[in-house]
Protein backbone atom coordinates (compact mmCIF):
# COMPACT_ATOMS: atom_id res chain seq x y z
CA UNK A 1 0.00 0.00 0.00
CA UNK A 2 2.61 2.18 1.32
CA UNK A 3 5.14 1.76 -1.56
CA UNK A 4 1.83 2.06 -4.11
CA UNK A 5 1.74 5.36 -2.64
CA UNK A 6 4.38 6.34 -3.69
CA UNK A 7 4.80 5.56 -7.16
CA UNK A 8 1.39 6.31 -8.32
CA UNK A 9 -1.41 9.18 -7.79
CA UNK A 10 -3.14 8.69 -4.76
CA UNK A 11 -6.52 8.72 -6.01
CA UNK A 12 -6.19 5.41 -8.51
CA UNK A 13 -4.34 3.24 -5.41
CA UNK A 14 -5.19 4.66 -2.27
CA UNK A 15 -8.64 4.81 -0.09
CA UNK A 16 -9.60 8.43 -1.18
CA UNK A 17 -7.83 11.00 1.88
CA UNK A 18 -7.99 14.45 1.77
CA UNK A 19 -3.57 15.58 1.81
CA UNK A 20 -2.07 15.51 5.15
CA UNK A 21 -0.94 19.00 4.96
CA UNK A 22 -3.92 19.98 5.08
CA UNK A 23 -5.06 18.05 7.90
CA UNK A 24 -2.17 19.60 10.21
CA UNK A 25 -2.89 22.98 8.59
CA UNK A 26 -7.02 22.57 9.33
CA UNK A 27 -6.11 20.88 13.55
CA UNK A 28 -3.31 23.82 14.00
CA UNK A 29 -5.89 26.48 13.05
CA UNK A 30 -8.85 24.98 15.39
CA UNK A 31 -6.01 24.42 18.09
CA UNK A 32 -5.54 28.13 17.89
CA UNK A 33 -8.39 29.11 18.62
CA UNK A 34 -8.40 26.76 21.78
CA UNK A 35 -4.80 27.65 22.89
CA UNK A 36 -5.08 31.51 22.48
CA UNK A 37 -7.82 31.70 25.26
CA UNK A 38 -5.96 30.12 27.69
CA UNK A 39 -2.94 31.67 27.21
CA UNK A 40 -4.68 35.36 27.43
CA UNK A 41 -5.79 34.16 30.72
CA UNK A 42 -2.67 32.82 31.58
CA UNK A 43 -0.98 36.08 30.49
CA UNK A 44 -3.90 38.27 32.36
CA UNK A 45 -3.70 36.02 35.33
CA UNK A 46 0.01 37.40 35.41
CA UNK A 47 0.06 40.84 35.58
CA UNK A 48 0.93 42.48 38.59
CA UNK A 49 -0.30 45.97 40.01
CA UNK A 50 2.52 47.91 38.29
CA UNK A 51 2.69 46.64 35.16
CA UNK A 52 5.43 43.76 35.76
CA UNK A 53 4.72 40.01 35.62
CA UNK A 54 3.60 38.35 38.87
CA UNK A 55 2.44 35.38 40.66
CA UNK A 56 0.68 38.05 43.04
CA UNK A 57 -2.34 37.18 41.93
CA UNK A 58 -2.37 33.51 42.41
CA UNK A 59 -0.57 34.09 46.17
CA UNK A 60 -2.80 36.43 46.75
CA UNK A 61 -6.12 34.75 46.03
CA UNK A 62 -4.78 31.18 46.86
CA UNK A 63 -4.85 32.58 50.48
CA UNK A 64 -7.79 34.17 51.05
CA UNK A 65 -10.18 32.67 53.61
CA UNK A 66 -13.26 32.91 50.83
CA UNK A 67 -11.53 31.26 48.50
CA UNK A 68 -10.85 28.31 50.65
CA UNK A 69 -14.14 28.20 52.05
CA UNK A 70 -15.92 28.20 48.71
CA UNK A 71 -13.08 25.26 47.05
CA UNK A 72 -13.52 23.53 50.58
CA UNK A 73 -17.57 23.09 49.87
CA UNK A 74 -17.01 22.23 46.18
CA UNK A 75 -14.69 19.61 47.47
CA UNK A 76 -17.06 18.17 49.57
CA UNK A 77 -19.94 18.10 47.12
CA UNK A 78 -17.67 16.54 44.81
CA UNK A 79 -17.09 14.01 46.98
CA UNK A 80 -20.81 13.37 48.25
CA UNK A 81 -22.13 13.65 44.62
CA UNK A 82 -19.35 10.71 43.74
CA UNK A 83 -20.27 8.57 46.96
CA UNK A 84 -24.31 8.78 46.74
CA UNK A 85 -24.64 8.32 42.41
CA UNK A 86 -22.54 5.50 43.00
CA UNK A 87 -24.39 4.00 45.59
CA UNK A 88 -26.97 4.55 43.54
CA UNK A 89 -26.22 3.88 40.07
CA UNK A 90 -23.89 0.96 40.17
CA UNK A 91 -26.14 -1.51 41.79
CA UNK A 92 -28.99 -0.39 39.42
CA UNK A 93 -26.77 -0.59 36.23
CA UNK A 94 -25.95 -4.17 37.52
CA UNK A 95 -29.53 -5.08 37.95
CA UNK A 96 -30.90 -3.94 34.75
CA UNK A 97 -28.59 -5.52 32.86
CA UNK A 98 -28.54 -9.25 34.86
CA UNK A 99 -32.18 -9.52 35.63
CA UNK A 100 -34.69 -6.68 34.20
CA UNK A 101 -33.20 -5.90 30.72
CA UNK A 102 -37.10 -5.33 30.15
CA UNK A 103 -36.49 -2.19 32.29
CA UNK A 104 -33.24 -1.15 30.14
CA UNK A 105 -35.13 1.47 27.84
CA UNK A 106 -37.24 3.05 30.98
CA UNK A 107 -33.37 3.59 32.51
CA UNK A 108 -32.22 5.11 29.83
CA UNK A 109 -34.71 6.95 29.29
CA UNK A 110 -34.64 8.59 32.98
CA UNK A 111 -31.46 8.38 32.73
CA UNK A 112 -31.64 10.93 29.52
CA UNK A 113 -34.32 13.01 31.03
CA UNK A 114 -31.42 15.85 32.37
CA UNK A 115 -30.83 16.87 29.02
CA UNK A 116 -34.12 17.51 29.16
CA UNK A 117 -35.07 19.06 31.92
CA UNK A 118 -31.77 21.36 32.10
CA UNK A 119 -30.13 22.70 35.03
CA UNK A 120 -31.82 26.26 35.50
CA UNK A 121 -35.10 24.62 35.42
CA UNK A 122 -34.13 21.96 37.68
CA UNK A 123 -33.43 24.66 39.81
CA UNK A 124 -37.21 26.11 39.19
CA UNK A 125 -38.57 22.84 40.33
CA UNK A 126 -36.57 22.13 43.44
CA UNK A 127 -37.27 25.53 44.42
CA UNK A 128 -41.18 25.10 43.43
CA UNK A 129 -40.83 21.47 45.34
CA UNK A 130 -38.68 21.79 48.50
CA UNK A 131 -39.15 25.33 49.43
CA UNK A 132 -41.19 24.47 52.29
CA UNK A 133 -38.92 21.48 52.83
CA UNK A 134 -37.08 21.06 56.07
CA UNK A 135 -34.28 23.43 56.46
CA UNK A 136 -31.43 20.46 57.23
CA UNK A 137 -32.25 20.06 53.53
CA UNK A 138 -33.03 22.86 51.67
CA UNK A 139 -31.45 25.70 54.24
CA UNK A 140 -28.33 23.45 53.60
CA UNK A 141 -26.04 22.51 50.89
CA UNK A 142 -27.24 18.84 50.79
CA UNK A 143 -29.82 20.02 48.32
CA UNK A 144 -27.14 20.57 45.78
CA UNK A 145 -25.78 17.37 46.13
CA UNK A 146 -29.03 15.86 45.41
CA UNK A 147 -29.90 17.75 42.65
CA UNK A 148 -26.17 17.04 40.98
CA UNK A 149 -26.26 13.01 41.41
CA UNK A 150 -28.84 13.94 38.68
CA UNK A 151 -27.04 15.86 36.66
CA UNK A 152 -24.30 12.74 36.72
CA UNK A 153 -27.45 10.27 35.73
CA UNK A 154 -26.99 10.77 31.95
CA UNK A 155 -22.91 9.94 31.78
CA UNK A 156 -22.41 7.96 34.71
CA UNK A 157 -25.20 5.54 33.61
CA UNK A 158 -23.41 4.92 30.19
CA UNK A 159 -20.30 4.48 31.23
CA UNK A 160 -21.11 1.88 33.76
CA UNK A 161 -23.71 0.65 30.77
CA UNK A 162 -20.25 0.01 28.46
CA UNK A 163 -18.52 -0.98 31.25
CA UNK A 164 -20.79 -4.24 32.02
CA UNK A 165 -21.26 -5.32 28.40
CA UNK A 166 -17.70 -5.45 28.18
CA UNK A 167 -17.25 -8.10 30.82
CA UNK A 168 -19.41 -11.25 30.75
CA UNK A 169 -21.36 -10.11 34.07
CA UNK A 170 -23.96 -13.35 33.48
CA UNK A 171 -20.97 -16.07 34.21
CA UNK A 172 -19.17 -13.67 36.49
CA UNK A 173 -22.49 -13.61 38.62
CA UNK A 174 -23.05 -17.01 38.04
CA UNK A 175 -19.87 -18.34 39.10
CA UNK A 176 -19.49 -16.65 41.87
CA UNK A 177 -23.31 -17.51 43.17
CA UNK A 178 -22.46 -21.68 42.55
CA UNK A 179 -19.09 -20.64 44.50
CA UNK A 180 -21.60 -19.64 47.78
CA UNK A 181 -21.42 -16.01 47.87
CA UNK A 182 -24.46 -13.88 48.20
CA UNK A 183 -26.15 -10.99 46.06
CA UNK A 184 -24.33 -8.30 47.50
CA UNK A 185 -21.16 -10.15 48.04
CA UNK A 186 -20.97 -10.91 44.33
CA UNK A 187 -22.19 -7.19 43.47
CA UNK A 188 -19.05 -5.82 45.49
CA UNK A 189 -16.05 -8.72 45.27
CA UNK A 190 -16.87 -9.68 41.59
CA UNK A 191 -18.74 -7.17 39.38
CA UNK A 192 -17.49 -4.25 41.18
CA UNK A 193 -13.56 -4.93 40.46
CA UNK A 194 -14.49 -5.36 36.68
CA UNK A 195 -16.55 -1.87 36.72
CA UNK A 196 -13.31 -0.27 38.69
CA UNK A 197 -12.63 1.90 35.26
CA UNK A 198 -15.79 2.90 34.49
CA UNK A 199 -16.73 3.76 38.01
CA UNK A 200 -13.14 6.27 38.06
CA UNK A 201 -14.01 7.12 34.71
CA UNK A 202 -17.47 8.37 35.95
CA UNK A 203 -16.37 9.84 39.15
CA UNK A 204 -13.46 12.19 37.61
CA UNK A 205 -16.10 13.86 35.68
CA UNK A 206 -18.38 14.03 38.13
CA UNK A 207 -15.73 15.92 39.97
CA UNK A 208 -14.88 17.91 37.15
CA UNK A 209 -18.67 19.21 36.94
CA UNK A 210 -19.03 19.95 40.48
CA UNK A 211 -16.17 21.86 40.49
CA UNK A 212 -17.07 24.21 38.07
CA UNK A 213 -20.89 24.32 38.24
CA UNK A 214 -22.46 27.20 38.91
CA UNK A 215 -25.95 27.56 37.38
CA UNK A 216 -27.55 25.63 40.52
CA UNK A 217 -25.55 26.39 43.26
CA UNK A 218 -26.25 30.52 42.05
CA UNK A 219 -29.45 29.93 41.70
CA UNK A 220 -30.16 27.85 45.00
CA UNK A 221 -27.67 30.61 46.93
CA UNK A 222 -25.06 28.80 47.41
CA UNK A 223 -21.09 30.14 47.76
CA UNK A 224 -19.70 27.14 45.59
CA UNK A 225 -16.12 27.62 43.80
CA UNK A 226 -18.08 28.30 40.31
CA UNK A 227 -20.16 31.01 42.20
CA UNK A 228 -17.25 32.29 43.95
CA UNK A 229 -15.28 32.76 40.28
CA UNK A 230 -17.99 35.05 39.27
CA UNK A 231 -18.06 36.91 42.54
CA UNK A 232 -14.35 37.56 41.93
CA UNK A 233 -14.67 38.77 38.51
CA UNK A 234 -17.10 41.44 38.91
CA UNK A 235 -14.09 43.49 41.32
CA UNK A 236 -11.27 42.00 40.46
CA UNK A 237 -10.17 40.84 36.79
CA UNK A 238 -7.03 39.49 37.50
CA UNK A 239 -7.59 37.20 40.64
CA UNK A 240 -10.39 35.74 38.63
CA UNK A 241 -8.60 34.77 35.55
CA UNK A 242 -6.42 33.55 38.07
CA UNK A 243 -8.87 31.36 39.35
CA UNK A 244 -10.01 29.97 36.10
CA UNK A 245 -7.20 28.96 35.30
CA UNK A 246 -7.04 26.94 38.50
CA UNK A 247 -9.97 25.43 37.17
CA UNK A 248 -8.82 24.90 34.02
CA UNK A 249 -6.17 22.65 35.56
CA UNK A 250 -8.71 21.04 37.99
CA UNK A 251 -10.50 19.83 34.42
CA UNK A 252 -7.39 19.18 33.05
CA UNK A 253 -6.42 16.80 35.97
CA UNK A 254 -9.83 14.78 36.34
CA UNK A 255 -9.67 14.15 32.48
CA UNK A 256 -5.85 13.23 32.11
CA UNK A 257 -7.04 10.72 35.17
CA UNK A 258 -10.53 9.48 32.52
CA UNK A 259 -7.97 8.82 29.73
CA UNK A 260 -5.16 6.90 32.48
CA UNK A 261 -7.77 4.79 33.88
CA UNK A 262 -9.45 3.69 30.16
CA UNK A 263 -5.86 3.59 28.27
CA UNK A 264 -6.40 -0.18 27.99
CA UNK A 265 -10.13 0.27 26.74
CA UNK A 266 -9.17 2.50 24.76
CA UNK A 267 -12.40 3.99 24.71
CA UNK A 268 -11.94 7.03 26.98
CA UNK A 269 -14.02 9.59 24.81
CA UNK A 270 -17.97 8.05 25.83
CA UNK A 271 -16.68 8.76 28.76
CA UNK A 272 -15.74 12.49 28.63
CA UNK A 273 -19.02 14.00 27.80
CA UNK A 274 -20.74 15.24 30.89
CA UNK A 275 -23.48 17.56 31.72
CA UNK A 276 -23.94 21.18 31.92
CA UNK B 1 -34.23 -7.86 46.01
CA UNK B 2 -32.52 -10.93 48.25
CA UNK B 3 -36.12 -12.18 48.38
CA UNK B 4 -35.82 -12.33 44.56
CA UNK B 5 -32.39 -13.92 44.35
CA UNK B 6 -32.99 -16.80 46.96
CA UNK B 7 -36.28 -17.76 45.72
CA UNK B 8 -34.68 -19.23 42.42
CA UNK B 9 -31.71 -20.35 43.20
CA UNK B 10 -32.05 -22.97 40.32
CA UNK B 11 -33.93 -21.45 37.48
CA UNK B 12 -31.44 -18.25 37.42
CA UNK B 13 -29.26 -20.39 34.95
CA UNK B 14 -31.97 -21.35 32.97
CA UNK B 15 -34.34 -18.57 32.87
CA UNK B 16 -31.47 -16.04 32.56
CA UNK B 17 -30.83 -17.59 28.84
CA UNK B 18 -33.54 -17.38 27.75
CA UNK B 19 -35.71 -14.59 29.06
CA UNK B 20 -37.97 -14.11 32.19
CA UNK B 21 -41.02 -15.76 30.34
CA UNK B 22 -39.02 -19.15 30.93
CA UNK B 23 -39.33 -19.00 34.20
CA UNK B 24 -41.85 -21.54 36.23
CA UNK B 25 -42.89 -19.36 38.30
CA UNK B 26 -42.31 -16.32 35.98
CA UNK B 27 -45.25 -13.97 37.25
CA UNK B 28 -43.56 -13.34 40.89
CA UNK B 29 -40.32 -13.17 39.59
CA UNK B 30 -40.82 -10.92 37.20
CA UNK B 31 -42.50 -8.67 39.49
CA UNK B 32 -40.22 -8.63 42.44
CA UNK B 33 -37.52 -8.05 40.19
CA UNK B 34 -38.70 -4.05 39.77
CA UNK B 35 -38.29 -3.78 42.97
CA UNK B 36 -34.54 -3.92 42.82
CA UNK B 37 -35.17 -0.62 40.59
CA UNK B 38 -37.21 0.86 43.39
CA UNK B 39 -34.31 3.23 44.71
CA UNK B 40 -33.27 4.67 41.17
CA UNK B 41 -37.29 5.50 40.32
CA UNK B 42 -37.79 6.92 43.75
CA UNK B 43 -34.64 8.91 43.55
CA UNK B 44 -35.32 10.07 39.74
CA UNK B 45 -39.28 11.07 40.80
CA UNK B 46 -38.28 13.10 43.92
CA UNK B 47 -35.56 15.21 42.61
CA UNK B 48 -36.38 15.15 39.15
CA UNK B 49 -39.60 13.84 37.53
CA UNK B 50 -41.61 15.93 40.35
CA UNK B 51 -39.69 19.78 39.61
CA UNK B 52 -39.92 19.18 35.88
CA UNK B 53 -43.89 18.41 36.52
CA UNK B 54 -44.03 21.02 38.97
CA UNK B 55 -42.47 23.75 36.73
CA UNK B 56 -44.81 22.74 33.70
CA UNK B 57 -48.14 22.82 36.15
CA UNK B 58 -47.13 25.76 37.46
CA UNK B 59 -46.96 27.28 34.16
CA UNK B 60 -50.58 27.19 33.84
CA UNK B 61 -51.28 28.57 37.65
CA UNK B 62 -51.48 31.94 38.76
CA UNK B 63 -49.53 32.65 42.28
CA UNK B 64 -53.19 32.31 44.22
CA UNK B 65 -53.22 28.59 42.08
CA UNK B 66 -56.10 29.59 40.10
CA UNK B 67 -55.82 28.15 36.05
CA UNK B 68 -54.90 30.13 33.61
CA UNK B 69 -53.06 30.26 29.94
CA UNK B 70 -51.94 33.96 30.05
CA UNK B 71 -48.33 33.14 31.04
CA UNK B 72 -48.04 30.26 28.49
CA UNK B 73 -49.44 32.83 25.69
CA UNK B 74 -47.19 35.66 26.79
CA UNK B 75 -43.92 33.46 25.60
CA UNK B 76 -45.24 34.22 22.02
CA UNK B 77 -44.73 38.03 22.75
CA UNK B 78 -42.37 40.91 23.24
CA UNK B 79 -38.85 39.93 25.11
CA UNK B 80 -40.28 36.43 25.53
CA UNK B 81 -40.26 36.33 21.98
CA UNK B 82 -37.31 37.49 21.53
CA UNK B 83 -35.97 35.58 24.25
CA UNK B 84 -36.53 32.74 22.43
CA UNK B 85 -35.74 33.58 18.86
CA UNK B 86 -31.80 34.56 20.60
CA UNK B 87 -31.83 31.53 22.43
CA UNK B 88 -32.55 29.30 19.13
CA UNK B 89 -30.39 31.51 17.20
CA UNK B 90 -27.18 31.01 19.09
CA UNK B 91 -27.98 27.27 19.70
CA UNK B 92 -28.39 26.53 15.90
CA UNK B 93 -25.35 28.86 14.67
CA UNK B 94 -22.97 26.76 17.06
CA UNK B 95 -24.55 23.36 16.50
CA UNK B 96 -23.68 24.19 12.90
CA UNK B 97 -20.18 26.05 13.59
CA UNK B 98 -19.09 23.86 16.43
CA UNK B 99 -20.28 20.83 14.50
CA UNK B 100 -18.95 21.13 11.09
CA UNK B 101 -15.20 22.77 12.48
CA UNK B 102 -15.58 19.21 15.06
CA UNK B 103 -16.23 17.19 12.44
CA UNK B 104 -13.26 18.01 10.27
CA UNK B 105 -11.15 18.02 13.14
CA UNK B 106 -11.92 14.54 14.25
CA UNK B 107 -11.54 13.53 10.64
CA UNK B 108 -8.17 14.81 10.35
CA UNK B 109 -7.32 13.43 13.84
CA UNK B 110 -8.62 9.87 12.64
CA UNK B 111 -6.86 10.04 9.46
CA UNK B 112 -3.26 11.30 10.59
CA UNK B 113 -1.16 8.39 12.13
CA UNK B 114 1.35 10.30 13.05
CA UNK B 115 2.29 11.54 15.79
CA UNK B 116 0.89 8.71 17.39
CA UNK B 117 -0.28 10.84 20.63
CA UNK B 118 -1.93 13.02 18.93
CA UNK B 119 -5.19 10.58 18.84
CA UNK B 120 -4.74 10.38 22.56
CA UNK B 121 -4.01 14.30 23.22
CA UNK B 122 -7.21 15.60 20.99
CA UNK B 123 -9.43 13.59 22.60
CA UNK B 124 -7.80 14.40 26.46
CA UNK B 125 -8.71 17.89 25.52
CA UNK B 126 -11.84 17.71 24.27
CA UNK B 127 -12.78 16.43 27.16
CA UNK B 128 -11.45 19.15 29.04
CA UNK B 129 -12.82 21.80 26.71
CA UNK B 130 -16.09 20.37 26.52
CA UNK B 131 -16.19 20.48 30.29
CA UNK B 132 -14.49 24.09 30.55
CA UNK B 133 -17.73 25.83 30.13
CA UNK B 134 -19.22 28.11 32.57
CA UNK B 135 -17.58 31.43 34.58
CA UNK B 136 -13.77 30.17 33.84
CA UNK B 137 -14.60 29.76 30.40
CA UNK B 138 -16.17 33.42 30.14
CA UNK B 139 -13.56 34.76 32.04
CA UNK B 140 -11.30 33.82 29.43
CA UNK B 141 -12.64 35.00 26.87
CA UNK B 142 -12.87 38.33 28.50
CA UNK B 143 -8.98 38.27 28.76
CA UNK B 144 -9.19 37.72 25.36
CA UNK B 145 -11.56 39.04 23.07
CA UNK B 146 -12.98 41.96 25.87
CA UNK B 147 -12.77 45.57 25.46
CA UNK B 148 -9.12 45.15 26.93
CA UNK B 149 -8.35 41.67 25.80
CA UNK B 150 -4.76 40.26 24.34
CA UNK B 151 -6.39 39.60 20.64
CA UNK B 152 -8.38 42.99 21.09
CA UNK B 153 -5.51 45.06 21.98
CA UNK B 154 -3.36 43.36 19.27
CA UNK B 155 -5.39 43.77 16.53
CA UNK B 156 -6.06 47.40 17.31
CA UNK B 157 -2.59 48.51 17.86
CA UNK B 158 -0.81 46.05 14.99
CA UNK B 159 -3.57 45.52 12.24
CA UNK B 160 -5.44 48.89 12.68
CA UNK B 161 -8.73 46.76 13.36
CA UNK B 162 -10.86 47.73 16.37
CA UNK B 163 -13.12 45.12 17.12
CA UNK B 164 -15.43 47.90 19.02
CA UNK B 165 -16.13 49.84 15.90
CA UNK B 166 -16.73 47.13 13.99
CA UNK B 167 -19.49 46.17 16.20
CA UNK B 168 -18.32 43.02 17.74
CA UNK B 169 -18.88 42.73 21.53
CA UNK B 170 -18.64 39.84 23.77
CA UNK B 171 -22.56 40.40 24.99
CA UNK B 172 -23.66 39.68 22.02
CA UNK B 173 -25.27 37.07 20.13
CA UNK B 174 -22.37 37.10 18.01
CA UNK B 175 -20.33 37.36 20.79
CA UNK B 176 -21.89 34.30 22.40
CA UNK B 177 -21.69 32.04 19.38
CA UNK B 178 -18.43 32.33 19.25
CA UNK B 179 -17.59 31.43 22.94
CA UNK B 180 -20.33 28.37 22.65
CA UNK B 181 -18.14 27.36 19.55
CA UNK B 182 -15.22 26.71 22.42
CA UNK B 183 -17.17 23.76 24.34
CA UNK B 184 -19.05 23.22 20.86
CA UNK B 185 -16.68 21.85 18.82
CA UNK B 186 -14.79 19.54 21.44
CA UNK B 187 -18.17 17.91 22.39
CA UNK B 188 -18.64 17.32 18.33
CA UNK B 189 -14.92 15.79 18.23
CA UNK B 190 -15.75 13.14 21.27
CA UNK B 191 -19.67 12.81 19.86
CA UNK B 192 -18.27 11.41 16.23
CA UNK B 193 -15.26 10.19 16.73
CA UNK B 194 -16.48 6.67 17.37
CA UNK B 195 -18.70 7.20 13.87
CA UNK B 196 -16.04 8.11 12.10
CA UNK B 197 -14.01 5.00 13.63
CA UNK B 198 -16.73 2.80 12.52
CA UNK B 199 -16.17 3.46 9.21
CA UNK B 200 -14.33 0.54 7.59
CA UNK B 201 -11.29 0.23 5.51
CA UNK B 202 -13.03 -2.27 3.36
CA UNK B 203 -15.56 -0.02 2.36
CA UNK B 204 -13.24 2.47 1.28
CA UNK B 205 -10.90 -0.46 -0.55
CA UNK B 206 -14.29 -1.51 -2.38
CA UNK B 207 -15.57 2.01 -3.34
CA UNK B 208 -11.85 2.88 -4.51
CA UNK B 209 -11.77 -0.79 -6.82
CA UNK B 210 -14.94 0.14 -8.22
CA UNK B 211 -13.08 3.37 -9.67
CA UNK B 212 -14.89 5.68 -6.86
CA UNK B 213 -12.79 9.08 -6.07
CA UNK B 214 -12.46 10.60 -2.92
CA UNK B 215 -15.12 12.76 -3.72
CA UNK B 216 -17.58 10.05 -4.72
CA UNK B 217 -16.76 7.72 -2.08
CA UNK B 218 -17.97 10.51 0.36
CA UNK B 219 -21.42 11.33 -1.40
CA UNK B 220 -22.02 7.76 -1.75
CA UNK B 221 -20.53 5.87 1.09
CA UNK B 222 -19.32 8.10 3.56
CA UNK B 223 -21.50 11.19 4.36
CA UNK B 224 -24.76 8.69 4.16
CA UNK B 225 -23.50 6.02 6.67
CA UNK B 226 -22.13 8.97 9.24
CA UNK B 227 -25.26 11.17 8.37
CA UNK B 228 -26.95 10.01 11.12
CA UNK B 229 -24.23 10.06 13.90
CA UNK B 230 -23.34 13.95 12.73
CA UNK B 231 -27.12 15.07 12.73
CA UNK B 232 -27.78 13.32 15.96
CA UNK B 233 -24.62 14.98 17.29
CA UNK B 234 -25.28 18.71 16.26
CA UNK B 235 -28.57 17.59 17.42
CA UNK B 236 -27.22 17.01 21.38
CA UNK B 237 -24.98 20.42 20.67
CA UNK B 238 -27.95 22.22 19.93
CA UNK B 239 -29.65 21.45 22.96
CA UNK B 240 -26.16 22.05 25.34
CA UNK B 241 -26.07 25.30 23.71
CA UNK B 242 -30.08 26.42 24.15
CA UNK B 243 -29.81 25.06 27.83
CA UNK B 244 -26.23 26.78 29.11
CA UNK B 245 -26.42 29.41 31.77
CA UNK B 246 -23.49 30.14 33.44
CA UNK B 247 -21.29 31.09 30.36
CA UNK B 248 -24.25 33.47 29.09
CA UNK B 249 -24.70 35.15 32.73
CA UNK B 250 -21.30 35.94 33.81
CA UNK B 251 -20.92 37.16 29.93
CA UNK B 252 -23.45 39.43 29.23
CA UNK B 253 -25.17 39.56 32.56
CA UNK B 254 -28.73 40.25 31.35
CA UNK B 255 -27.76 42.53 28.40
CA UNK B 256 -29.04 39.64 25.73
CA UNK B 257 -31.89 38.21 26.44
CA UNK B 258 -32.01 34.39 26.45
CA UNK B 259 -34.28 32.36 27.63
CA UNK B 260 -32.12 30.41 30.33
CA UNK B 261 -30.68 33.66 32.08
CA UNK B 262 -34.15 35.07 31.87
CA UNK B 263 -35.30 31.96 34.01
CA UNK B 264 -32.27 32.73 36.00
CA UNK B 265 -33.88 36.39 36.97
CA UNK B 266 -37.02 35.39 37.27
CA UNK B 267 -35.88 32.78 40.03
CA UNK B 268 -33.32 35.18 41.68
CA UNK B 269 -36.05 37.53 42.13
CA UNK B 270 -34.49 39.90 39.76
CA UNK B 271 -37.61 40.37 38.26
CA UNK B 272 -40.49 40.95 40.56
CA UNK B 273 -43.52 41.60 38.11
CA UNK B 274 -45.34 38.13 36.94
CA UNK B 275 -42.88 36.21 38.46
CA UNK B 276 -45.03 32.83 37.26
CA UNK B 277 -43.35 34.03 34.27
CA UNK B 278 -40.10 32.12 35.31
CA UNK B 279 -42.40 28.94 35.33
CA UNK B 280 -43.97 29.52 32.09
CA UNK B 281 -40.50 29.85 30.24
CA UNK B 282 -39.08 26.70 32.12
CA UNK B 283 -42.17 24.76 30.50
CA UNK B 284 -40.92 26.65 27.09
CA UNK B 285 -37.01 24.78 27.78
CA UNK B 286 -38.49 21.68 28.61
CA UNK B 287 -40.82 21.59 25.52
CA UNK B 288 -37.78 23.28 23.11
CA UNK B 289 -35.42 20.21 24.17
CA UNK B 290 -38.02 17.34 24.74
CA UNK B 291 -38.27 17.94 20.60
CA UNK B 292 -34.77 18.48 20.23
CA UNK B 293 -33.96 15.07 22.31
CA UNK B 294 -37.02 13.28 20.38
CA UNK B 295 -35.07 13.93 17.33
CA UNK B 296 -31.80 12.95 18.69
CA UNK B 297 -32.86 9.05 20.09
CA UNK B 298 -34.00 7.89 16.48
CA UNK B 299 -31.20 9.24 15.35
CA UNK B 300 -28.68 7.83 17.31
CA UNK B 301 -30.78 4.28 17.01
CA UNK B 302 -30.37 4.73 13.28
CA UNK B 303 -26.35 5.17 13.86
CA UNK B 304 -25.63 2.33 15.79
CA UNK B 305 -26.49 -0.30 13.15
CA UNK B 306 -23.39 0.44 11.37
CA UNK B 307 -21.59 -0.30 14.87
CA UNK B 308 -19.75 -3.47 15.51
Amino acid sequence: MVALSKDRPRHTSQAPQAPQTLKVLWLVLVASYFVIPLLATAVFSLQGPHGQYSLAAFTEELSKAAFLRSFLLSLRLAGETIVVSIVLMVPTAYWVHLRLRRARPLVEMISFLPFVVSPVVLAVGVENVFRKGPSWFVGSPNVLVAVYVVLSFPFLYRALDAGLRSVDIRTLTEASQSLGVSGPGTLGRVILPNLASAILAGSLLTFAIVMGEFTISSLLLFNTFGVYIDYVGTNQATGAAALSLISFVLTWIAMGGIALALQRRGAGRQFMIGGR
Amino acid sequence: MTTANASTPDTKTLSGRSGPRGSLNGWSRRHLAWLGLLPFLAYSTVFLVVPGISVAVSAFHTQSGRFTTTYVVALWHGQFLAANENSIELAVVTALSGGIVGLLAAYCMITLDRPRWLRSFVTTFSGVAANFAGVPLAFAFVATLGTTGAVTKLLANDLGINLDKLGFSLASVTGLSVVYTYFQVPLMVLLVAPAIDGLRSEWREAASNLGASGMRFWRHVGLPILAPSILGAMVLLFASAFAAYATAVALTSGLVTLVPTLIGSYLSGNVIVDPQMGQALGLDMIVILLIAVSAYLPLQRRASRWSR
